[in-house]
């Protein structure tokens, strides 16, 4: 008879990345989305390596993918492969800062709200439930319309920062060449944030829930560590699967959700592109330039597949009931 | 409870397939559309109403001119044709300032009252009332005191010159002599309304009432309002009443507010419309390709311009505007993204015997030097812009031009792209400043591409007005002799093209699709087909 | 339970008026101006006098009381955009049209999604298995807008079998691309979930001994874990309602249909506020409702829940 040893969480993290990687679709998804990830962040930042998305050369507009073009050109003349690879990095970073603001605000709010218990709890939850029953979409589209106008404001108000009155305009046009990009995606972060991190809440607050009824946390209680410590350093840390499961499901639905606003026309606006908006672009065009819209689907619906593949292997390899399947 | 289960499942996955069968099409829209006698016409967006003095656009004259008629109709072949619509005949006095209309004496309503001259009368009263706020009333200016009557400087009607001297005979009195009002005619904002509904719905001076809604609405066209579904379509069918019913070759046409260019081809090519409004210019390849028989290309009377809000810094500088017209590579716009449209030399496209002295061209270097001398060398300094736009299709040209000006003369301008509501006001209240525009003229003269430059225009829009350019427009204004008009206007043109409020970029095409069994349907500078000249041979 | 029924339809209420009152504030913000749209300028006077007509010159909180009464009483005005026509006159055509396809789009879901997910359960691990769930993978991962004018193209323009575009509620042929579309990302949901279900059922001991007693495999599917395997589905038809009413924001749009969510998108852009406020309460009851069916559905299918709470 094997020992009773009370290990400590880290096993459950071994035998979790065991089951990870006995499981070929996760692990193959791994291996594409850190390709493709790569591939966007870093080659459009390798100078020379990649030609300039927004150069336009009008004879050279529609070709097929060839030896000068490996995706083909677009209406404009401009290099297929590198819109999807610049485009990708806006489409990734929605999807992950996003995602990373929701989950952030949703375990905050849930882990308090299981935490605390009582009148605190129902009045948390009862906040979580009115805002559930929104209709998603339409409030977001509402949002992304009203925040419209911050980008302009924000972007006034960053430049202003970097550059000082009296710094010439051509290093304020410098400095509004990489901070636009970013302002311009923040009323997408607000919007679609706003109402994303509810359920993650409702999945932390039954975890925390159910750790703290455990006997180690009335034993810290009755250490005296403060209220604060322990959610954080003592229960948090056994909620960590289904936070990270549930992380890893979220970014697919958030970057969807930033094609569908940038195909309504109320998501990122150009001259920047995500994959989105190369998407819809080359839905218009499928009968005379089908490489548009076959490139960049290809991208993002490989994307999506990967997080999604290895989110349900991370749900597998983390939850023991799966060892019965 | 097993059987109901697994007849449950067998039903629910047959119950797909039957669905699908079922609902595959025995025969396309246009098929049976062409049956009916009925005409599919893509018309890009929804009306904002039906009501002819309320309206300014394009695409609400599709379908008005349906459902009501002017003085002179529209002639099916040629551009300066001039057939008998509401009236028979019509004659000038010596010096153009003054014309006779004879109205027909069938002519009827649609509800079968007469159409008589009052109806005109009260129609000219309602849209020139101050009240009203017609927005295209200035349309009418053309008539003697029409102004001061519209602006409130005079009240009393009878003062205007246009008279019903019997029901059937029409006097207008012009402020200056006007050759070409026949054609002038043809606008829909010089088509009757009828008294006797309007007037049954609200006082004269109120807008939006329920006569111009179905079921109310009444016209004199060739065809009568019959359902108007928001987004979905607006039906008009045979009226039965128009005096030249006998000749009319549709039983009805069928509009459908298709927004999306490329939807909407979409919609031609599976067999649901006859006619598209436009073709987005990267098909037009593919169907030259694959379906050459659809495709259309016609000569059409409108420019596209960059609008310029000459009160905002820098762009108040002529060189600097000049500058930007320099660097536009029109050759390139013209073959690479508006396929088909030709690069303008002016504002005004060729039309009759007029025709603009050439002043624009690419000259990237003057305009460098130019630059410079506005001081912003090497577009150091210079403010960063935004252009607006309103469609998608104009986001192509704009970034082209965006590339251009930053490839010439290194100065950046940003993109936005508004809705057409967001869009018309932005510029109305000059709150812009650049935009990506366009004009279409509304009938072949050049006045309607010279008038609106003229101070506090409300389609001017650009802070911009010279009293050098009015002077010359009031001048040209004032002759009855084609040659001599047209020669002060070239002189007015070759003004506004030094100052270059606006930058012309390409004169129209229409590039469109329409089935060979649409017959009656001829290539027009104001695209302005007549219906009840069309008729469907399958 | 019937307590918890009442306390779900007041919390119903409750939503309702935050929603009004949030999208209320919301619209207030909305950039640019019903009025200022036209291609041509309108005078100043007449703007303010038209203004005054629909109440727009009053201070917020009378605005705000007079809508929300408005509202309750039915009439929510007229529509800015659309001038001089009604709000209820607009969303009585628009309303049936998304309602048809919402339901059409529910129903193909349905039926597309519970039977793969079972069949997808029953021959799990094999390749019927792998592939369903790939169609599953497609169906969530690939949009609505690349599906849509694909489909769009292959049945449309080149055979010409179904129509491209637009929605007639009198020929069928034209509900079946945007009602499939549509439908696809909540069948692949549903498909999944009933494949996890039904596993979940399967796996347990009592099916263990119906299979030892000898049951035939189909009969012992259906008639013992089919009740049981499709409740994570069911539960979530509420949700999957939910998100059918925002995706057929998107399905309008692609084959421009006159739908209400055609109408939102335009009167957003313009801030028309009567008809902005009248959809979104409208969208919102119905997500409300459908969750409250989907509550009284769960609760039917799952007797353990009844007795509890």
């Amino acid at each position: 008879m094997s020992e009773l040893t009370l290990e400590p969480s880290s096993s459950l993290w071994k035998d979790a990345g065991h089951r990870l990687s006995r499981n070929r679709a996760a692990m193959v998804s791994v291996v594409a989305l850190s390709l493709i990830i790569a591939a966007c962040l870093i080659l459009p930042a390798i100078p020379g390596l990649i030609l300039n998305p927004d150069l336009q050369n009008l004879p050279n507009k529609n070709i097929s993918p060839s030896a000068g073009h490996w995706f083909g050109t677009d209406h404009l003349g401009r290099d297929i492969l590198s819109r999807v690879l610049s485009g990708g990095r806006i489409s990734i970073a929605v999807g992950f800062i996003t995602t990373l603001v929701s989950v952030t605000i949703g375990v905050c709010w849930g882990a308090l709200s299981g935490y605390a218990g009582g009148k605190t709890d129902a009045f948390m939850m009862r906040i979580v439930d009115i805002l559930y029953a929104l209709p998603f979409l339409i409030v977001v589209i509402l949002l992304g319309k009203t925040l419209e106008p911050l980008t302009a404001e924000l972007t006034r108000i960053v430049v202003g920062w970097f550059s000082p009155a009296g710094s010439s305009s051509a290093s304020i046009n410098k400095t509004t060449a990489w901070v636009e990009p970013i302002t311009t995606l923040v009323p997408l972060f607000i919007a679609i944030g706003a109402l994303s991190w509810l359920t993650v809440s409702r999945i932390v607050r039954a975890q925390v829930q159910s750790v703290a009824k455990q006997e180690f946390v009335e034993a810290a209680r009755s250490l005296g560590l403060g209220h604060f410590r322990i959610l954080f350093r003592h229960i948090l840390p056994n909620t960590l699967g289904p936070i990270i499961v549930y992380t890893t499901l979220t970014i697919p639905g958030i970057m969807l959700l930033e094609a569908t606003l940038s195909f309504l026309g109320l998501g990122v606006k150009p001259p920047y592109s995500s994959w989105g908006i190369l998407i819809d672009e080359g839905a218009n065009r499928m009968l005379s330039n089908p490489w548009l819209l076959f490139f960049p689907t290809l991208f993002f619906a490989t994307t999506l597949f990967a997080l999604n593949f290895l989110g349900d292997g991370l749900r597998d390899a983390l939850d023991p009931k799966s060892a019965k399947d | 409870m097993v059987r109901r289960v697994m007849l449950r499942r067998l039903w629910t996955i047959s119950a797909i397939s039957c669905l699908f069968l079922a609902s595959c099409q025995k025969e396309t829209q246009v098929e049976r559309a062409n049956r009916e006698g009925i005409l599919l016409v893509g018309n890009s967006a929804e009306p904002k109403a039906l009501d002819h003095q309320l309206v300014t656009g394009v695409i609400e004259s599709k379908i008005i001119t349906s459902m009501f008629e002017g003085l002179v109709a529209d002639d099916p072949l040629h551009d300066d044709g001039a057939p008998p619509g509401a009236a028979t005949s019509w004659e000038p006095n010596e010096d153009m300032t003054e014309w006779v209309f004879h109205l027909q004496p069938e002519g009827k309503w649609s509800d079968g009252a007469p159409v008589t001259a009052h109806d005109f009368v009260f129609a000219y009263n309602r849209l020139l009332h101050p009240d009203f706020a017609g927005p295209y009333a200035e349309m009418l200016y053309f008539i003697q005191n029409a102004q001061a009557f519209n602006t409130g400087e005079i009240t009393d009607f009878s003062q205007v010159g246009v008279k019903a001297e019997d029901d059937f005979t029409l006097r207008v009195k012009l402020r200056e002599p006007v050759p070409y009002l026949p054609s002038l005619t043809r606008h829909y904002t010089w088509f009757p309304v009828p008294r006797h509904v309007v007037l049954q719905h609200g006082k004269i001076t109120d807008r939006f009432t329920k006569w111009s809604t179905p079921p109310n609405l009444v016209g004199n066209g060739a065809f009568k309002l019959t359902e108007w579904r928001f987004h979905d379509f607006i039906e008009v069918r045979r009226n039965p009443h128009y005096w030249n019913a006998a000749n009319v070759g549709l039983n009805g046409i069928r509009f459908f507010p298709i927004e999306n260019p490329y939807t909407e081809t979409r919609a031609f090519l599976s067999g649901q419309l006859h006619t598209t409004y436009q073709l987005p210019s990267d098909l037009i390849r593919t169907v030259k390709e694959n379906s050459p028989e659809f495709l259309r290309q016609e000569p059409y009377v409108g420019t596209t311009f960059v609008r310029i809000n000459t009160t905002r810094p820098a762009l108040s500088d002529p060189r600097v505007r000049q500058a930007l017209s320099l660097t536009l590579d029109r050759e390139q716009l013209c073959k690479h993204i508006m396929e088909g449209f030709f690069p303008a030399n002016s504002l005004t496209p060729k039309m009759g015997t007029y025709e603009p002295e050439p002043k624009l061209e690419f000259n990237p270097e003057k305009a460098r030097a130019l630059l410079a001398e506005a001081g912003f060398p090497n577009g150091d300094g210079f403010p960063v812009f935004s252009m607006l736009i309103s469609k998608p299709a104009a986001r192509a040209g704009a970034e082209a031009i965006q590339a251009m000006w930053l490839k010439h003369l290194n100065i950046r301008i940003n993109i936005q792209n508004m809705d057409w509501g967001s869009y018309n006001s932005a510029q109305q209240s000059l709150d812009f400043d650049i935009s990506s525009a366009g004009w279409i003229g509304d009938y072949l003269d050049p006045t309607t591409f010279l008038m609106m430059w003229t101070k506090g225009n409300g389609n001017n829009n650009t802070g911009w007005s010279d009293p050098r350019y009015e002077a010359l427009l009031a001048e040209a204004a004032l002759k009855s002799d084609p040659a001599e008009r047209y020669a002060i206007f070239r002189q007015a043109e070759a003004l506004l093209m030094d100052a270059q409020p606006i930058l012309p970029v390409a004169y129209y095409t229409r590039n469109y699709l329409l089935r060979p069994e649409v017959k009656g349907w001829h290539p027009l500078l104001l695209d302005n087909h007549p219906w009840a000249a069309i008729r469907l041979e399958p | 339970m019937l307590k918890t029924l009442i306390g779900r339809f007041f919390q119903g209420i409750l939503v309702l008026f935050v929603l009004f009152t949030v999208t209320f504030f919301l619209i207030k913000e909305l950039p640019g101006g019903p009025f200022k749209s036209g291609e041509k300028a309108i005078p100043e006077h007449i703007r303010l006098k038209i203004e005054a007509y629909y109440g727009l010159d009053k201070p917020v909180q009378v605005q705000y009381y007079r809508a929300l009464t408005n509202l309750l009483k039915g009439d929510p005005g007229l529509s800015l955009r659309l001038e001089g026509r009604e709000v209820t006159e607009i969303i009585s055509q628009a309303f049936p049209v998304s309602l048809q396809l919402g339901l059409v789009a529910m129903l193909i879901a349905i039926s597309i999604g519970i039977p793969l997910g079972v069949i997808a359960a029953w021959k799990k691990n094999t390749l019927i298995d792998y592939s369903a769930m790939a169609l599953a993978m497609i169906g969530i991962c690939v949009p609505a807008f690349v599906i849509g004018p694909l489909l769009a193209d292959q049945f449309g323009r080149r055979s010409n079998l179904l129509p491209a575009v637009g929605w007639d509620p009198t020929h069928p042929s034209s509900w079946f691309l945007p009602a499939l579309t549509l439908g696809l990302a909540t069948a692949a949901y549903l498909s999944r979930l009933t494949r996890a279900g039904m596993l979940e059922i399967l796996s347990q001991d009592y099916i263990r001994t119906a299979k030892a007693k000898g049951v035939g495999s189909f009969r012992m599917l259906v008639r013992h874990s089919l009740r049981g395997g499709i409740i994570p589905a069911v539960a979530f038809i509420g949700p999957a309602f939910a998100g059918i009413i925002s995706g057929s924001v998107v399905i309008e749009s692609v084959f421009a249909m006159p739908g209400l969510g055609t109408h939102f998108i335009k009167s957003i852009e313009v801030g028309d506020s009567p008809v902005i406020l009248g959809s979104v309460m409208l969208y919102g009851s119905l997500i409300i409702i459908a969750n409250f069916l989907t509550d009284l559905l769960g609760l039917w299918l799952n007797p353990r829940l009844r007795a509890s709470r």
